[in-house]
């Protein structure tokens, strides 16, 4: 008797909502107009300015404002399309060689703009190194990948190039597995050495900022752990910006997360707090998976 | 928008939480009834169904831990299955506070009975509200009820120490009330117990519905001022 009257009781009349109330209504949440909040607490290393970015008459980047916090790892997340390489490749002034490529507003390094015509953009590059989704050692020696940057410089002192070589090779921590064949191919590394290589060059010049484009998008799950391990060491030495889109990703390994969309930024804040609880319900739609 | 499996099985998830509440509540239901018209037998029957909730709070567990690691959710989606695992453990506890209830009716049974039931029910009622509601909280996602559910757990408090000094005077006056009126009192504490666990509820649903942790704060943050 028991057993039928616990079927009815009360609470067991209320059926749980249907699916459609747990999803989220439409992309036009009021929420969505307002100004993301545009910093984290931290110094800032990077500051995006009212940036806007048109590839000819296509605008891929709408004011966007954005303070990238020093010796912090910040991602940015958002479905394809959404400006967020754009942006990162702005950092280091990539886009410059796209034709009909122009910008409205200020990337600032140091409170420096980095569009600045007196600026050395070699100079600049040295400073914001940057890794992309695909590995691309030069087909010359390991020893030689790294030594390259440096060599270019006009460093030319042996035992300062290996100096230079063995502590990039550390920080990117591949030193253990190639020290023995330092100046064999680079083009013999697995994928993921080949990875971590391109991030050993981009140390050897010793800079700031760290960009990475999708830096484990082609690599097995173990590489892709080996790097992100290593972006908590290098982030002790440098700011490190990545790109990704693997949500958990940028949930393991970031401090801050920036989600843009359609070339807007909708939402920047602590990566705990944006994983847990979303201020923007875009955002939320998003890293739950309801779009992308 | 995408029509996620994930969903599915957030909604079934759920769809256990409820059945789970309802026999909890059931459980306090019926554990109030044995005692008011004492009836042992029901309270047997009621000491051997709590297995049935202490299954369903596994069930839930393993769900949950299986969300967790094949989903890796985020946001509202994180926010339902951590707040399930919790809630399913407050559940469990208010379908063990049904049995001592029980178990204490067993042996007030043994005895005459020391006075007429009517602060016990009254007590009951308002505990068994609150987590009636404090589940339609959850299931409506609603803050507000939530918060009403926390504010409702003083006037369980207060039943508590008024039939707490009214049994303590049966006792000053005659020692041989002493045993029952220990045994009412231990009820009474369930009761109160079950209306903390109730609140624990409301305090998951605000914290599921707004990400925001009330427990341990001052009321301001209940009144969600």
């Amino acid at each position: 008797m028991l057993d039928q009257q616990y079927d009815v009781k009360s609470s067991v009349t209320i059926l749980p909502p249907a699916i459609s109330s747990l999803e989220i209504e439409s992309m036009d949440d009021p929420d969505s107009t307002l100004q993301p909040q545009s910093s984290v607490s931290g110094k800032a290393k990077l500051r995006v300015q009212g940036f806007n970015f048109y590839y000819g008459p296509v605008q891929a980047l709408f004011t966007v404002d954005m303070d990238i916090p020093e010796h912090q790892v910040t991602a940015f997340i958002g479905p394809s399309g959404c400006g967020k390489s754009t942006l990162l490749r702005c950092m280091n002034r990539l886009n410059d060689l796209i034709e009909g490529a122009r910008h409205e507003g200020n990337i600032l390094i140091d409170n420096m703009d980095i569009f600045d015509p007196m600026i050395d953009i070699t100079d600049l590059r040295k400073r914001v190194g940057m890794v992309f989704q695909k590995s691309n050692p030069f087909p010359k020696s390991i020893h030689e990948n790294v030594a390259y940057g440096p060599r270019l410089q006009g460093l030319k002192n042996r035992t300062v190039l290996d100096e230079i070589v063995e502590r990039s090779l550390r920080g990117a921590g591949l030193w253990e597995e190639v020290k023995d064949r330092l100046h064999k191919s680079a083009l013999g590394l697995s994928g993921g050495q080949q990875q971590r290589l391109c991030i050993a060059r981009a140390l050897a010049v010793k800079p700031d900022v760290l960009l990475m484009d999708e830096p484990c998008s082609a690599l097995d799950p173990i590489a892709t752990g080996i790097i992100e391990e290593l972006l908590f060491s290098l982030k002790k030495e440098l700011t490190v910006v990545i790109v990704t889109h693997n949500m958990q990703q940028a949930a393991r390994v970031s401090d801050c997360t920036a989600f843009m969309y359609l070339g807007r930024l909708i939402e920047f804040g602590r990566t705990k707090q944006l994983f847990t609880n979303p201020s923007n319900k875009q955002t939320e739609d998003y890293i739950t998976g309801r779009f992308g | 928008m995408i029509q996620r499996h994930f969903d599915e099985e957030l909604a079934e998830l759920k769809t256990k939480l409820v059945r789970m509440a309802g026999l909890a509540e059931d459980q306090i239901d019926k554990a109030l009834t044995a005692m008011v018209n004492r009836d042992s037998a029901l309270a047997c029957r009621v000491i051997e169904r709590d297995h049935k909730v202490n299954a369903l709070d596994v069930e839930i567990d393993e769900a949950c831990i299986e969300l967790l690691a094949l989903h890796q959710p985020a946001a509202r989606d994180l926010r339902l299955v951590t707040t399930a695992m919790k809630l399913s453990t407050e559940l469990e506890r208010i379908s063990d506070l049904a049995e001592s209830i029980c178990e204490r009716a067993i042996e007030l049974n043994e005895e005459p009975q020391l006075k007429p039931y009517i602060d016990i029910p009254r007590m009951g009622n308002l505990a068994r509200m609150m987590v009636k509601e404090s589940i339609d909280a959850f299931v409506k996602e609603d803050a507000k009820l939530a918060r009403k559910v926390i504010l409702d757990d003083d006037s369980v408090d207060d039943l508590m120490e008024q039939l707490f000094r009214e049994l303590l005077s049966f006792m000053v006056e005659n020692p041989h009330t002493i045993s029952r009126a220990i045994r009412l009192s231990f009820i009474a504490k369930s009761l109160e117990r079950v209306g903390d666990h109730a609140t624990n509820i409301a305090e998951l649903v605000v914290y599921l519905v707004e990400g925001k942790i009330i427990r341990h704060t001052t009321p301001p943050a209940i009144s969600g001022r």
